[in-house]
C-alpha cells in the first residue's frame, strides 16, 4: 500500500529525511521510532500527502478520503464543540449515517458527556481523544498516527489498544510513536529514523 | 449540491467561530468609524467630493485588510488547514466557504462604516451602495486566496498587505470612479469585470496555494 525508496525531505538548507526505504502490504503495521527531530512526523506528512519529497519517490495507493491522519495537534477547531467539529468533518470527508457514526464514535472514546463542550476547555487528554474520533470518523482504509498515546489517560490508551486491538490486518498502519513497547506486537514492520 | 452543502457547511463553520470569539467583526468596526473620524477632522471642510470618497475607500480597504489578517487564524492553529486539505472534499470550497464569511464580515462593517460616512461627510447615494457591494466580493476573493498564502508563510502579517494592497488598486480606481463620477455605470461594470476575473483565479488556484 504505500512504497518509499530513498525518500528524502528537505526543508531550505535542513535535511530531515535522507534514504529512507520502507514497504507496507496492505493490512501491514509500520511502526516508526527514532529521536526527537529525526523526522517521523515529517514521514507521516509526506504519506498523507501534505508535503512533497524533495528526494526520492513515494507510492502511496490510498485516496485523499482512505486515509486517517493523527497528528500533534487535533487538526480541530478550538472554538467549535466536539460535535460540531465531528459533524464538519463528517460532512466533508461524506461520512454514510453521518450522526449515528459520530454518537458511537463519541460514546466508544468517553466523549459522550463532553460533546458540546468547545474545545479550548478540554483537556490535552480529552482533545487527543477527540482527534482519535476525528482519523477514525471515516472508517480510513489507512492510519497515519504521530504519538497516538500523547496526553491519553490509561482508560484513553486502553481505549486506543482495543482500537488497534480491532482494527489490526484490516486496514493500514503507520504509527510513529516514542513509546513502542505498547504497540510494537502488533507492528509487522519496524522503521528506525537517525 | 455536495459542493454547495460542503461550502455552506464551511461559511456556517466561519460565522459560528466569529459570533463565539467575537474576535474580528468588532475590531474591524471600530477601525472603520475611528478612521472615518480622523479623516472628519483632517480634512478642510471646503473638500471635494472626490477626495472624501477616496478616504472612504481607503478606510474600507483597510478595514478588509484587518479582517483578511484573521481569516485564517483558526486554521493555522491546531494546524486545521491540514485537516480539511486532506478531506475528499473539492478544496476550493474551502476557499469559497471562507469567502462567504469575509463577504459577511465585511457588510457587517459597512452597515456601521455608509451611516457615519453619510453623518461626517455627505449622503450616499446607490451608485456608491453598488460600488462597495460589488467592491466587496473582490476584496474577499483576491483576499482570501493571498490569507491562504500569507498564513503558510512565516512573515505572514507583512506578506499579506505586500500582496493584498497592489492587487486591489483596480477596486479603488473602479470604487472612486462610480461614486464620484457622472458615469457610474462604467466603473461599476469594470468593478463586476475585475470579480468576475479575479473569483475565476482565485476559485482555480487556491488548490495549488494550500498544497505542496
Amino acid at each position: 500500500m504505500i512504497t518509499a525508496r530513498r525518500l528524502g525531505r528537505d526543508f531550505g538548507l535542513k535535511r530531515v529525511l535522507r534514504d529512507v526505504d520502507f514497504e507496507v502490504p496492505h493490512g501491514g503495521f509500520l511502526l516508526v521510532t527514532g529521536p526527537n527531530g529525526s523526522g517521523k512526523s515529517t514521514l507521516l506528512s509526506l504519506c498523507a500527502g501534505l508535503l512533497a519529497p524533495t528526494a526520492g519517490e513515494l507510492a502511496v495507493e490510498a485516496d485523499r478520503g482512505e486515509i486517517g491522519y493523527l497528528a500533534h495537534e487535533p487538526l480541530v477547531y478550538r472554538e467549535l464543540t466536539a460535535l460540531e467539529n465531528l459533524d464538519l468533518y463528517g460532512r466533508l470527508y461524506r461520512v454514510p449515517e453521518r450522526r449515528e457514526r459520530i454518537g458511537m464514535l463519541l460514546e466508544r472514546f468517553g466523549l459522550w458527556e463532553a460533546r458540546r463542550e468547545r474545545v479550548a476547555s478540554l483537556s490535552r487528554g480529552t482533545a487527543q481523544r477527540l482527534a482519535l474520533c476525528r482519523a477514525l470518523l471515516h472508517d480510513p482504509r489507512l492510519l497515519l498516527l504521530d504519538e497516538p498515546y500523547s496526553g491519553l489517560d490509561h482508560a484513553g490508551a486502553r481505549l486506543l489498544d482495543d482500537e488497534l486491538d480491532s482494527l489490526v490486518g484490516e486496514r493500514t498502519f503507520v504509527v510513529a510513536t516514542h513509546a513502542p513497547q505498547r504497540v510494537e506486537a502488533l507492528a509487522t514492520a519496524a522503521l528506525s529514523l537517525a | 449540491m455536495t459542493y454547495l452543502g460542503d461550502v455552506f457547511a464551511l461559511a456556517r463553520k466561519d460565522l459560528l467561530l466569529e459570533l463565539r470569539s467575537r474576535d474580528t467583526v468588532p475590531a474591524m468596526l471600530l477601525f472603520v468609524v475611528s478612521t472615518l473620524v480622523v479623516f472628519h477632522f483632517a480634512l478642510p471642510s471646503d473638500a471635494s467630493a472626490t477626495a472624501e470618497t477616496g478616504l472612504l475607500w481607503v478606510a474600507l480597504l483597510f478595514t478588509a485588510l484587518l479582517g483578511l489578517v484573521r481569516a485564517f487564524v483558526a486554521e493555522r492553529e491546531e494546524r486545521v488547514l491540514d485537516g480539511l486539505v486532506l478531506a475528499p472534499c473539492d478544496r476550493s470550497a474551502i476557499w469559497l466557504g471562507k469567502v462567504i464569511g469575509v463577504v459577511a464580515f465585511l457588510v457587517a462593517a459597512e452597515v456601521v462604516a455608509l451611516p457615519a460616512y453619510a453623518l461626517f461627510f455627505r449622503p450616499v447615494g446607490w451608485e456608491l451602495v453598488a460600488a462597495v457591494a460589488l467592491a466587496d466580493l473582490g476584496l474577499a476573493a483576491v483576499g482570501t486566496l493571498l490569507a491562504a498564502m500569507a498564513a503558510a508563510g512565516r512573515a505572514r502579517e507583512l506578506l499579506l498587505p505586500v500582496l493584498f494592497l497592489p492587487l486591489v488598486i483596480p477596486i479603488v480606481v473602479g470604487g472612486v470612479g462610480a461614486s464620484a463620477t457622472d458615469d457610474p455605470g462604467r466603473y461599476l461594470a469594470f468593478l463586476g469585470l475585475y470579480d468576475a476575473v479575479f473569483a475565476i483565479l482565485s476559485w482555480a488556484s487556491f488548490e495549488y496555494v494550500v498544497t505542496e
